[in-house]
């Protein structure tokens, strides 16, 4: 067990160790870079250092994600403040040449473009800069300073307080206000209480609990121990898909050094404060980010959802109060406890506070990892941050919220991200998955695709969405292949209003949601498939 | 001594009717003789609310909410009986009809069949959606029993039997949406079921011909019910 005074101490013999190296050059090691084997190239790195004899000069590190993932692999270095994009393995002496003078010009990334400028980072704040396996890297940029502020000088109502004044909602989706679940599960009778971490990502195209998992792990680790102690639980399930080995890896090896820092476990900084996590990996079913269906597979039971309420502040895993919050939800805790509520719920809009991590996919210039804002347009997200899309193609939708949210046509790139602003567009937040899609995209075969996934990952619990989905991508398929008629897509909209209405959880009642909102605003791609379709007004 | 539980008072279509706090919105209608159709809900088992069928309305929710998984409170009004919930409903029949082998003239357990009951009560006459002819299994391994998954509709009453009364937990569900279905242990022959005691209570709770005694004639398959309420109220007393 360390005190916090011990974890201090850590933390400048760190900062002393790091500013004995004049430049630090950190190579990205998130999932998407390793994939382009920037291992490799942190290799070579360190193979063209030692050949220089600059190992008391130079430090190489591996960090997590720096969010332009389609410019990878990613190498930065400080303090030149210089990013190199889609380095290989042969730039790795040159790197090395240029540091503290002019940058490598073929692989130079200029940081005054509005990818970088536009974003404001809060959760990524540390992505892209600290070592995800190391605790001592962490410490150095405030890490559990949070932690220690709640567990020392803050009742668990003060923490909540703070939690509530932040005016932060849910990010896995539901956009829930966390400080009132907080309140909940902490006015929630019984002895044994749980917080669990869902780290469940399923939407296709979307990687931000993902990306924070395997940049800042210990972020999630801070942020639930802050939860557990607000709340008064005693024990924590991260539950991971076990698709995410490289997070996976990194959790495992944070909790273990939380563990043996003190931070997690019995008597946590000598406070008598007592908290524990386990790790449980999601066996590829989607359904079980829904929270009911992912409590049944952490009691080891198939991940079927429950009808809610009961709500799992009241009654949750194995019957207990437990609190269940997304990642990036957690990862805002630490922030907050740190410098106010009053502080987060200065960013974004009346309804929707802080910053949203967004991942943007499709047909985007800059696919990658941002971090805006709330009230950010969606212009500004696709336009200037992502740099629109690629080639001459026109743009023609954004789909948000994955397969259970919308597609906003160019008409309403103009309004502001927010959770209720997103809802009154027929589409939802989600976890902040954006697929990008220009003029060559059919709307309907989007439709289409979703349905189809979501078919898929129906549980077949309840009719509406097991035999409804069904019924509804064969509906679709049939337009896409210019074989339906209108009575068709009469009955696919009457299967739309079933399914959303009448489903047990989450999936099914959004599941329509794709093609309600393509059908608002491109109705007539429907038509024109259509084989008895009135003839277009002139 | 009881323990102690509140009165709540409510409208249900608009009669003024009362129930303990701990009832349903099903229980209170049930007493009074409203009807609410049900598929998955069997008194003695666990709730699940997945049919759907028994969805309601009730003044000012913003959902709809399955009256077998939702407690009365003070002063609610329900409506069990709008066109929309008509609709749904025969809607959800459709599915059901659409997803196997509803045909009734060939099964059975024609005239003894809760879907066939459904279907005639709230008028579904015909189906609008396409067979989704799934590719199902018939398994007669089992000495005295047949389970025809095409006849199905996983209301999952024989899984719940099975686990909570008898407590063998023979049967359980294998696989997601459309290709979901009951399973004895692991997916082996129902015949080669080490757990399955034969007691027969999956057969008596099902609902439709999917689970039927072998060798009984069309027009025999009576389902057994009764014993399920006293069994559950006994394991009850005895669990404290």
């Amino acid at each position: 067990m360390m005190t916090y005074e011990e974890l201090q101490e850590l933390a400048a013999s760190e900062v002393e160790k790091q500013e004995q190296h004049d430049y630090c050059v950190r190579v990205c090691l998130a999932a998407g870079c390793l994939s382009l084997y920037n291992d490799e190239i942190k290799n070579a790195l360190e193979i063209a250092v030692e050949d220089r004899g600059l190992g008391d000069k130079v430090a190489i590190k591996g960090v997590g994600c720096m969010g332009l993932c389609a410019a990878g692999p990613l190498v930065s270095v400080e303090p030149d403040g210089v990013l190199y994009e889609r380095v290989s393995v042969d730039d790795a002496p040159a790197i090395i040449d240029a540091l503290g003078k002019d940058p490598v010009e073929h692989i130079h990334c200029p940081l005054d473009i509005p990818f970088f400028e536009r974003q404001q980072k809060i959760v990524l704040e540390n992505s892209g800069v600290v070592d995800p396996e190391s605790i001592e890297d962490y410490l150095t940029r405030q890490g559990y300073e949070a932690l220690m502020i709640a567990l020392t000088e803050m009742s668990s109502a003060e923490v909540i307080d703070e939690v509530v004044r932040s005016g932060l909602r849910g990010r896995g989706g539901g956009g829930y206000p966390t400080g009132l679940k907080w309140q909940t599960v902490a006015k929630a009778m019984g002895d044994t209480k749980y917080v669990i971490c869902n780290g469940d990502e399923g939407d296709p195209g979307a990687f931000m609990d993902r990306s924070v998992l395997e940049s800042d792990p210990h972020r999630i680790v801070e942020g639930m121990v802050i939860a557990a102690y607000a709340v008064g639980a005693q024990k924590g399930y991260i539950y991971v898909r076990a698709e995410y080995p490289l997070a996976i890896e990194r959790l495992k090896l944070a909790l273990r050094q939380a563990r043996r820092h003190g931070v997690l476990g019995d008597n946590i900084l000598g406070t008598g404060f007592n908290f524990n996590i386990e790790i449980r990996l999601g066996a590829g079913a989607y359904v079980c980010g829904e929270e009911t269906a992912l409590m049944a597979s952490i009691e080891g039971n198939r991940g079927n959802p429950r009808p809610r309420p009961p709500y799992p502040a009241d009654h949750g895993l194995w019957g207990d109060s437990t609190l269940i919050n997304n990642v990036e939800t957690f990862a805002n805790i630490a922030p907050i406890v740190r410098n106010g509520g009053d502080w987060y719920a200065s960013i974004g809009t009346e309804g929707s506070k802080g910053t949203k991590v967004f991942a943007l996919a499709g047909q985007i210039q800059n696919t990658g990892l941002i971090e805006v804002p709330m009230g950010i347009t969606l212009r500004e997200i696709v336009e200037e941050i992502g740099g629109g899309t690629p080639g001459e193609k026109a743009f023609k939708a954004v789909q948000t919220g994955g397969p259970t949210g919308g597609c906003i046509p160019k008409e309403y790139l103009d309004v502001p991200v927010d959770f209720d602003s997103l809802v009154e567009l027929g589409s939802i937040m989600g976890s902040g998955g954006m697929i990008v899609m220009d003029e060559t995209s059919s709307m309907l075969g989007v439709a289409r695709y979703f349905m189809e996934f979501c078919m898929t990952e129906s549980c077949g619990k309840c009719i509406p969405c097991r035999v409804g989905t069904a019924q509804m991508f064969r509906l679709l398929d049939k337009i896409t292949k210019g074989q339906g008629t209108m009575t068709d897509l009469e009955l696919l909209e009457e299967l739309c209003d079933l399914t959303k209405y009448a489903s047990l959880c989450g999936l099914g009642q959004s599941a329509p949601n794709p093609v309600l909102s393509t059908l608002r605003y491109f109705r007539h791609e429907y038509l024109e498939q259509i084989i008895d379709a009135p003839e277009p007004v002139a | 001594m009881a323990v102690r539980s509140r009165i709540k008072t409510l409208k249900i279509d608009g009669r003024d009717v009362s129930g303990h706090e701990d009832e349903s919105i099903l229980d209170i209608a049930r007493e009074n003789n409203i009807y609410i159709p049900t598929l998955c809900q069997l008194d003695g088992l666990s709730i699940v609310g997945a049919c759907r069928l028994c969805l309601v309305e009730v003044q000012g929710w913003r959902k709809l909410v399955p009256a077998c998984a939702t407690y009365i409170e003070e002063g609610m009004e329900v409506f069990t009986n709008t066109e929309r919930l008509q609709n749904y409903r025969r809607m959800i029949l459709e599915l059901l009809f659409s997803e196997g082998n509803h045909i009734c003239a060939i099964c059975v357990s024609n005239g003894n069949c809760e879907l066939q009951d459904l279907a005639q009560k709230l008028g579904m006459d015909h189906v609008r959606f396409p067979n989704l002819q799934p590719v199902r299994t018939v398994d007669m391994t089992h000495e005295r029993f047949v389970v025809d998954r095409n006849r199905c509709v996983l209301c999952a009453r024989c899984v719940r039997v099975c686990d909570e009364i008898e407590g063998a937990h023979t049967w359980d569900i294998k696989g997601r949406g459309v290709d979901a279905r009951v399973i004895p242990d692991l997916d082996i022959d129902w015949g080669d079921s080490p757990t399955c005691t034969s007691c027969g209570k999956c057969v008596n709770v099902c609902p439709t011909g999917a689970l039927v005694v072998k060798g009984q004639p069309s027009g025999e398959m009576i389902k057994r019910q009764e014993f399920l309420v006293y069994l559950s109220e006994i394991r009850e007393a005895r669990n404290g």
